[in-house]
């Protein structure tokens, strides 16, 4: 009923809006102002054109450094300093173009407003300036884009040797975390091998995959090399880790990987934030599904120590999962004692 | 001449024959060939009429394009609130009074189809390439009025089979508008993935053939239908725009239809093109060898193109639409066409910055990110040669002219911030987050909106024989205007403060915690700039019965369309089809009588104004 009310009440100031529309139409053709009109309207749109300029301007430096602060994720990782220090370069640099061609777009437009009796100037091309204008912004892009080249290839450079290696897997609706163990080596996986228990797939006939372990949350030591090794076990998704500055997809049948360097401890970053409850957080950023905007993986930064210290409490997969090893076990024997077999047959008739 | 044209118009009626003369053709139309209603206004084969289907269907397309993006911004401004009011449209979309996350992923993923394809491609394009077309470069119809023709009802099918994939059970396609496989080859993975995927796929096939045949009619009437001394180098920016956008799309649209036929046989014929190593809904699949990323690569083989598919047709109104109004030729003619011919030859060779942090080889990102700031180039030149038109012009603020002031600033506004987006080392931060989804709504989707618009206000005349209301123009403008900016300007703080898109709420987040009032902000910003398109709709639905008569050349504009009659019949002339003698652009020309001097006005007849070259012309 109060719906029927509501519309009901909004039809009729349609109907007023329409009424008082087509009235004002009227008068101004009675009274011949439509035709008189244009320099009046002319007027009008000028200065609001400047208004806007100047009071949208004003509002928008106003908001852009109020929300500063708000806007800037602090950084925790080497290139993040390198790639935030070029985003704000090209950023000062694009704000002085912005300014510059967005007030000739206003400032012209109000004056040189139409004026009765005036004719525009005949101007149709003037290839000095042309050239000019091609050629500066030509040598400013080279800049940026060699900059950018530079940052982007040492970015996306092998890893360092002594890197620490870790395997970030993403499926529906979160994020899994492989360590190597003991070995550094990260064992074979299937994915035909997956099931509840074994999430990741391990293939633990691998010997190197045995003190592989699983964890809940990424640690990585603060100051180290740390090389993500990134892979999804349905659809797309995307590592993306905003205070480090790192995004990676995760892409079903093809590995990908990240390496980055951190550069503050959880601790350090709860301190300078003064937010004891500040967490590094991992986010998924390629759409996957319903669940999409609730992946979420913490990241702990720990001091070098600490983070051997945990690693080395870590129990391997294999030892927590007695079962998922006994199974592989059985089938290994059954195919040795098939190969056996296949083997001995044709021997014992031989002898016999 | 006369072996080019179509001879469909009027079902064979010999309007078409050079020569006849305007009381006889009337003659003919008045009392022979009476059409029935339904080959008049429905199944017609006039490239004018056509063009005005576009245009409503791309009107309809747009209101509910606007309306799914008003429905996901009161999620995001007000993740709390309840929706409960929502339940008797939407039904079982409602779970416990807010919008279900596979809904909100549907209404995303259709707003973008929806906006990309339908409104600014085959809205925009179609309406005024068809439209202008044949009658800027002189021409009687298309070359193929019977193809046209078919254009436009494959994409009505296509529209119909998208609109009737919102209304099954498992809802329509929600991979979002760039549909990546895996997600949208597999059901099991989003319930849109079902018989909605496949009818976006069906929809989208369709409105493939849709633009190519209406791509290679726009391709064959410019090179073959021009009128005597139509040069392409006397052709209107407007031409130029349709000519090459109608190439990138006959190069690129194929590409996309490969795309979406290995996904349906990855879909439904057990091939493994993009799928490899799944494990999904508890059991292995044994699709392997496949990638999705080469499903990527297709794509924005397209994609990209696409993007300036959508901008070029704007940036030619656009052009044109300054020069009108300044009273001043557009600065830089011959580059503007460089500039125009430089983008559409590097927009086939940019595609893969959509994909720097997709795991692919990061040399191909270096040559991509290199190619792809080139592209700044020409587009700075664009910008620049605008902004000389407009200087020292005498400037008429109609309501095209403010939406195209409109245009250049959204375009600079959105453009630049593709510098930083096309530098893949900034890309991996930015990627996926707010700043793009605010750069290209600026860049692409409000700047050809205002394209759109001002060539709506523009060109209604010549439509329909009537002006549209200027103040309700100038309030639309204000409206929307000011609307895009607030919506716009501030999302790209969410985006640099690392917000991912496609985000039903970042509430379980701490990394995207702040900024729950801006968000409200926008959503609130979005919504009244949506309400403010009504104006136009109401203004445009009312002046084509009641608005005020045009004169034929109301803008007192050069080019060709203005020198036909109020409203064009069947054939656009009546009588011979005027030459042409001069460029599109003599705006205030020094010594002309008046401050235009149109196309068809040989230069012997305007020696006081010629330059010394010209005096010897024609």
């Amino acid at each position: 009923m109060t719906a029927l009310g509501i519309l009901l009440v909004l039809v009729l100031l349609l109907v007023v809006f329409g009424l008082l529309f087509r009235l004002q139409i009227l008068t101004s053709i009675f009274s011949g102002s439509s035709a008189r009109d244009f320099g009046m309207s002319n007027r009008v749109n000028a200065v609001l054109l400047i208004l806007f300029m100047v009071i949208g301007g004003a509002a928008f430096a106003w908001s852009f450094g109020d929300n500063f602060n708000k806007m800037n994720p602090p950084i925790a990782s080497v290139h993040g300093h390198a790639t935030e220090r070029m985003f704000w370069t090209t950023m000062i640099i694009i704000g002085i173009v912005f300014v510059l061609t967005q007030i000739a777009l206003f400032v012209y437009s109000y004056k040189y407003q139409h004026k009765e009796g005036r004719r525009a100037y005949f101007f149709p091309h003037n290839n000095k300036i042309e050239i000019i204008w091609t050629v500066i912004p030509a040598i400013v892009m080279a800049g940026l884009v060699f900059a950018g080249w530079k940052e982007w290839t040492r970015i996306t450079g092998p890893a360092p040797k002594d890197s620490v290696v870790l395997e970030v897997m993403g499926k529906q609706f979160n994020w899994l975390v492989r360590y190597p163990g003991a070995d550094q080596k990260l064992g074979v996986v299937n994915y035909r091998m997956i099931d509840a228990t074994n999430e990741f797939g391990f293939d633990l006939t691998d010997k190197s995959g045995l003190d592989d372990f699983v964890a809940g949350e990424i640690h990585v030591p603060k100051g180290h090399p740390v090389l993500l090794k990134i892979r999804s076990r349905d659809v797309l998704h995307a590592v993306y880790m905003p205070h480090f500055r790192v995004q990676m997809y995760a892409v079903p049948g093809m590995p990908t990987k990240f390496w980055f360097t951190p550069t503050k401890t959880t601790d350090e970053m709860r301190a300078q934030l003064g937010n004891p409850k500040f967490n590094y957080e991992l986010a998924c950023n390629q759409i996957c599904g319903r669940g999409h905007f609730a992946m979420k993986l913490n990241i702990v930064v720990d001091e070098p120590d600490d983070y051997v210290a945990w690693y080395a409490q870590q129990k391997s997969f294999s030892e927590q999962n007695p079962d998922v090893l006994a199974s592989f076990k059985q089938k290994e024997e059954k195919l040795v004692v098939k190969e056996a077999a296949a083997v001995a047959t044709p021997a014992t008739k031989a002898s016999l | 001449m006369a072996a080019n044209l179509p001879t469909q118009v009027q079902g064979g009626v010999g309007v078409t024959e050079p020569g006849i003369s305007h009381e006889e053709h009337l003659h003919h139309d008045d009392h022979h060939h009476d059409q029935h209603w339904l080959f008049k206004y429905v199944f017609s084969t006039d490239h004018k009429v056509i063009a005005k289907q576009f245009l409503i269907t791309g009107i309809f397309w747009a209101i509910l394009g606007g309306t799914l993006s008003s429905l996901f911004r009161l999620q995001l401004g007000w993740p709390e609130a309840t929706l409960e009011w929502l339940t008797p449209v939407f039904g079982k979309w409602i779970e416990a009074g807010k919008l279900s996350p596979d809904f909100y992923l549907a209404l995303v993923t259709m707003h973008g189809t929806i906006m990309v394809f339908f409104v600014l491609t085959a809205g925009l394009s179609g309406t005024f390439s068809n439209f202008l077309i044949p009658l800027q470069i002189g021409a009687r119809d298309m070359a193929s009025g019977f193809m046209n023709m078919l254009s436009y009802w494959f994409f009505f099918v296509s529209g119909i089979i998208m609109f009737a994939s919102m209304f099954i059970e498992t809802g329509p396609a929600a991979a979002g508008w760039t549909i990546y496989p895996p997600l949208s080859a597999l059901p099991q993975a989003i319930p849109g993935s079902g018989l909605g995927m496949t009818m976006w796929l069906v929809s989208m096939a369709l409105f493939i053939v849709s633009q190519l045949l209406g791509g290679v009619n726009y391709i064959t009437t410019i090179i073959n239908l021009r009128t005597r001394g139509m040069s392409l180098s006397k052709m209107p920016l407007t031409i130029w725009s349709f000519f090459l956008t109608a190439i990138l799309g006959l190069l690129s649209f194929p590409v996309l239809l490969s795309a979406a036929l290995l996904l349906i046989f990855d879909r439904s014929f057990g091939t493994s093109f993009f799928l490899s190593d799944i494990y999904i809904a508890g059991q292995a699949l044994n699709n392997t060898g496949g990638s999705p990323i080469l499903f990527q690569h297709l794509f924005w083989f397209l994609g990209h193109p696409e993007v300036y598919i959508v901008i070029m047709p704007a940036m030619g109104m656009v052009s044109e639409i300054l020069a009108t109004n300044a009273r001043k030729p557009i600065f830089g003619y011959r580059a503007m066409i460089g500039s125009l011919l430089g983008i559409s030859l590097l927009s086939f060779v940019v595609w893969a910055h959509h994909m720097f942090v997709t795991g692919m080889n990061p040399f191909l990102g270096s040559v991509f990110m290199f190619l792809t700031l080139i592209i700044a180039v020409p587009s700075a030149v664009k910008t620049f040669n605008w902004l000389a038109t407009l200087w020292r012009g005498n400037i008429r603020f109609t309501s095209a002219m403010l939406f195209s002031i409109g245009f250049v600033s959204l375009f600079i506004s959105g453009g630049l911030t593709g510098i930083i987006l096309g530098n893949a080392a900034l890309d991996i931060q930015m990627h996926n987050t707010y700043f793009v989804v605010a750069h290209f709504h600026l860049v692409m989707g409000s700047s050809a909106f205002f394209g759109l618009f001002a060539g709506v206000y523009h060109w209604f005349p010549k439509m329909f024989g009537r002006m549209m209301d200027e103040k309700l123009g100038y309030i639309h403008f204000w409206l929307t205007f000011i609307g895009v900016y607030l919506v716009f300007m501030p999302m790209h703080y969410v985006g640099i403060a690392g917000f991912p898109r496609r985000y039903y709420a970042w509430t379980g987040f701490d990394s995207f915690s702040q900024f729950a009032d801006l968000n409200k902000f926008i959503s609130v910003a979005a919504i009244l700039a949506f309400f403010a398109q009504f104006v136009f709709v109401f203004n445009f639905f009312y002046s084509i019965f009641r608005g005020r008569r045009a004169t034929e050349n109301p803008w007192r504009s050069t080019t060709l369309e203005w020198t036909t009659p109020v409203i064009p019949g069947h054939g656009n002339w009546p009588g011979e089809i005027p030459a042409v003698y001069r460029w599109p652009y003599d705006y205030s020309k020094p010594g002309a009588e008046d401050d235009f001097i149109p196309q068809n006005v040989p230069f012997s007849k305007t020696q006081s104004s010629n330059l010394p070259y010209e005096s010897e012309m024609e």
